[in-house]
């Protein structure tokens, strides 16, 4: 109530550009790892490919396909909004929040692979590899773990926006907070397709 | 509301099916161990399959040129950034 | 509940929303009052660390151990730093001027995401609390410097986490803050409000924003690796598990230099707007300020590497950063020539906040130089690490941010409060403040040419003469901060009756009542002229 101009002054161009600006800081932030990973890689070259053998590629694969199919799913969820089909909007939705627990189970086999071996940081295995293998894995964890991370994130922006649809706060008019949620589900898609050449196919 | 392009569900489609072929291309150029041009390959097809999702995915093809503008720029600064640091380790 | 039209006139300061008295405030999410919160917050946390820097300059007032041990001072030059550094200056004057004046100043009722700004605030708090939570949690007081630097920074047994920790929110509230900025800009300016018939201050915040958005992110990641390092003994920095701590020196400073810019280029801003309106002239090359702004902050983006000459980089990385850290002179001598060609011929007043403004490039201006000799590859081996780069760094940030702090809040005083200060306390607060700083930092300058070492708690004898001026003036101004604060405070509720325009300024803000109403403007202007119109040309 302090500010009733607001709600007539929605500004759909102004919301979607903060979005792009947050991504902004989001690539960054990945940017910084990346930057951290390209360094040690021009220096321990040799390590870094023995290290990657490890990492299971089908797995990899797996999962960039299924985030690819995600975001693709979240584009046509926003087609469906576009086009005032909420009902197939939301089972879109539905469908990629599905294909980001399948995404999440695989990356639990796989870390628990790695557990198992031993292979996680400060474990004493690891701790007895060449130096650049112990920094790939390193910056494997952190960054599929970060990256996991946004996982969840994104998972809970469009959680929120399905219940939106069905309560028609989200409509073929008005679909800012879809279409953000949206960018960032394609963002942690955008970001993995440079994870998995950087971590399962540079051998 | 100013009028939004909306993007078909075929052409969704059609960008999936480009984006799961350069995957599969780099799955299958990196099983063939090309030593030292693997890594810029890899890197490239990324590349491309990342511009992919930018422009149809986000949607950039049908923002306005400021949108563009800001992601090139974006973009170009974190390449400046890569390149900086590598003039300290490359020369040390 | 009110309805929009009864309330329009009310004064932010005095508007009921829906709670009373100080909830009121703390749910609000006027961009006004999400400045003062911020001021108050900066003023209380700026009083502890400033007591902690008297407590430091005592200690070093003899040589020996005074009132406090190495350890001790070690923690207080850490947590000194982290509370200037990270709540006080790089939020500083974008949070406070530029909330309550960047929507006024171009002509809308509020920022583009009034709910963000106030989350912003939130953050913030959270962030600094935690900062001076890890003075008292854990196994004491970090002590590595606000630098954090590995590998010290990763085996030291104090509390290092929670300090990491307090920086990595504060930057994110930062990075909501400039986000919500550059969406303002773009999109809520007044209709007939170019780019280019915007006023300087909000140009100066957009450059900021872009930066506080670019560079953040990588102090954010970096920090993470140093708890990652910490807690999991992932090796990045550490050169027994095959890391680099040099790399954590580039990715600390690509954030930590630009931040400078981001302290540095809203001060710039606000001396801008104040110049004009004390000359009632229009502002020299308008579009030469506009583009140094973002031009300082590009390059400025770009010349990390000049705090690493003498950590080993590559010989062709110290040439060019050292070349760049040069060019960025340029655009910030473009302002200083365009501020003082702006007061020539003009109808000088020289009330308070003119002053203030004019010491800012006074104190600018030997903060500058002494970059540039540090900036340059062969005095920097000498001048590294000494107290010449405390000096140095004091006057840009305290001397150059600090002053310009001070001139903004006599400018924008009388329409923040609708009151008046009294002027005789403004212009005695200001000598005390000018006399004392020049005294505590200057003889830096000298001892540290002569080898006094920074971060050190003792000194050889020959170096007393200077630590003992030092105290001296670390006294003089923080009586000086008191008288200034103290005339401020008072005159919020017993000052004169401010009128709207009291200093004759022509931008947005001044054309609408003092204090301002909730919404700013009954009606958005519409804007045909180039902002500092003067009535002539």
């Amino acid at each position: 109530m302090t500010n009733p101009m607001h709600d007539e002054h929605h500004d759909h161009l102004g919301s979607k550009m903060g979005m792009w600006l947050f991504i902004f800081t989001e690539l960054f932030l990945f940017g910084g790892l990346f930057l951290v990973y390209a360094i040690f890689r021009s220096k321990y070259g040799e390590d870094f490919h023995h290290a990657a053998e490890e990492l299971n590629v089908f797995i990899g694969t797996l999962n960039t396909v299924v985030l690819l199919i995600s975001s693709m799913t979240v584009a046509m969820s926003i087609s469906a909004i576009q086009k005032g089909d909420s009902g197939r909007a939301i089972r879109l939705l539905l469908l990629t929040i599905v294909l980001a627990l399948v995404f999440m189970v695989n990356k639990y086999f796989e870390w628990g692979h790695k557990f198992e071996f031993k292979l996680y940081p400060g474990s004493p295995v690891l701790g007895n590899l060449p130096k650049g293998e112990l920094l790939f894995f390193g910056l494997y964890f952190m960054m599929t773990g970060l990256h996991a991370l946004h996982v969840v994130i994104g998972c809970v922006l469009l959680g929120i926006t399905i219940p939106k649809i069905a309560k028609k706060q989200i409509t073929s008019e008005r679909y800012t907070f879809h279409e953000n949620a949206g960018l960032y589900w394609h963002l942690v898609d955008f970001i993995w397709i440079f994870l998995f050449p950087m971590m399962y196919l540079i051998t | 509301m100013e009028k939004h392009h909306i993007s078909s569900y075929t052409s969704h489609g059609i960008v999936l099916t480009v984006l799961l072929t350069l995957t599969a291309l780099s799955v299958t150029i990196a099983e063939l161990h090309l030593g030292a041009i693997s890594v810029a390959v890899a890197l490239l097809v990324a590349s491309i399959k990342g511009t992919t999702v930018l422009t149809y995915f986000m949607h950039l093809k049908y923002e306005s040129t400021f949108f563009k503008v800001m992601v090139a720029g974006v973009f170009a600064m974190y390449a400046l950034i890569i390149i900086f640091t590598f003039f300290d380790y490359i020369f040390r | 509940m009110s309805t929009s039209e009864t309330h329009a006139q009310v004064s932010y300061l005095e508007h009921q929303g829906k709670y009373k008295g100080i909830l009121g405030w703390l749910t609000s999410t006027d961009h006004k009052r999400i400045a003062l919160l911020y001021m108050y917050s900066m003023l209380v946390f700026f009083s502890v660390s400033a007591i902690l820097g008297l407590l430091m300059t005592i200690e070093k007032a003899a040589p020996g151990q005074d009132i406090m041990t190495a350890q001790q001072y070690n923690g207080f030059f850490t947590i000194h730093g982290v509370i200037m550094i990270f709540i006080i200056v790089i939020p500083g004057l974008a949070a406070v001027f530029g909330n309550f004046a960047l929507p006024i100043m171009i002509g809308a009722r509020d920022v583009a995401f009034p709910k963000l700004n106030l989350f912003s605030w939130y953050l913030y708090i959270i962030g600094a609390i935690l900062g001076v939570l890890s003075q008292f949690a854990g196994d004491g007081p970090p002590d590595t410097g606000w630098t954090f630097y590995v590998p010290y920074s990763a085996e030291s047994s104090t509390n290092v986490i929670f300090a990491l920790t307090a920086a990595f929110v504060l930057g994110f509230s930062s990075i909501l803050t400039g986000l919500n900025f550059i969406v303002t800009i773009h999109r809520m300016r007044a209709p007939g409000m170019t780019f280019f018939k915007m006023p300087l201050f909000p140009w100066s915040l957009y450059a900021t924003a872009w930066i506080q958005l670019l560079a953040t992110p990588i102090i954010g990641i970096t920090l993470l690796m140093v708890i990652a390092e910490r807690v999991l003994h992932i090796g990045f920095f550490d050169p027994a598990l095959g890391g680099d701590p040099v790399l954590f020196q580039h990715l600390f400073w690509i954030y930590s230099h630009p931040a400078v810019y981001i302290m540095i280029l809203p001060a710039m801003g606000v001396v801008t707007e104040i110049f004009p309106t004390f000359s009632q002239k229009p502002v020299f090359g308008y579009g030469a300020i506009a583009i140094s702004s973002l031009a300082i902050a590009f390059v400025g983006y770009f010349v990390w590497g000049h705090h690493m000459f003498t950590s080993g980089i590559s010989y062709w990385s110290r040439w060019f950063f050292s070349f760049l850290t040069f060019i960025v002179a340029i655009p910030s001598a473009i302002k200083v020539f365009n501020w003082v060609s702006t007061m020539y011929g003009g109808s000088i007043d020289m009330k308070p906040p003119l002053l203030y403004a004019i010491s800012f490039i006074f104190l600018f201006m030997i903060g500058g130089f002494t970059g540039l000799t540090l900036g340059s590859l062969a005095t920097n081996i000498q001048l590294h690490d000494t107290s010449f780069v405390v000096a140095h760094f004091h006057y840009i940030i305290f001397g150059g941010m600090g002053f310009a702090f001070f001139a903004g809040i006599h400018y924008w005083y009388p329409k923040i409060y609708g009151r008046m200060y009294s002027n005789r306390w403004a212009y005695i607060g200001w000598g005390f403040l000018f006399t004392g700083f020049n005294l505590l930092y200057f003889p830096q300058f000298i001892i540290g040419i002569q080898g006094m070492p920074r971060r050190y708690f003792d000194y050889l004898p020959e170096f007393q003469w200077g630590h003992f001026l030092s105290l001296i003036g670390a006294i003089i101004l923080l009586s000086g901060f008191i008288i200034m604060v103290s005339n401020l405070i008072y005159h919020r509720r017993k000052g004169a009756i401010a009128p709207a325009n009291p200093w004759k300024g022509v931008t947005l803000e001044w054309q609408i009542p003092s204090p301002p109403p909730v919404e700013n403007f009954d009606e958005i202007p519409t804007i045909t002229r180039k902002p500092y119109f003067f009535g002539k040309d």
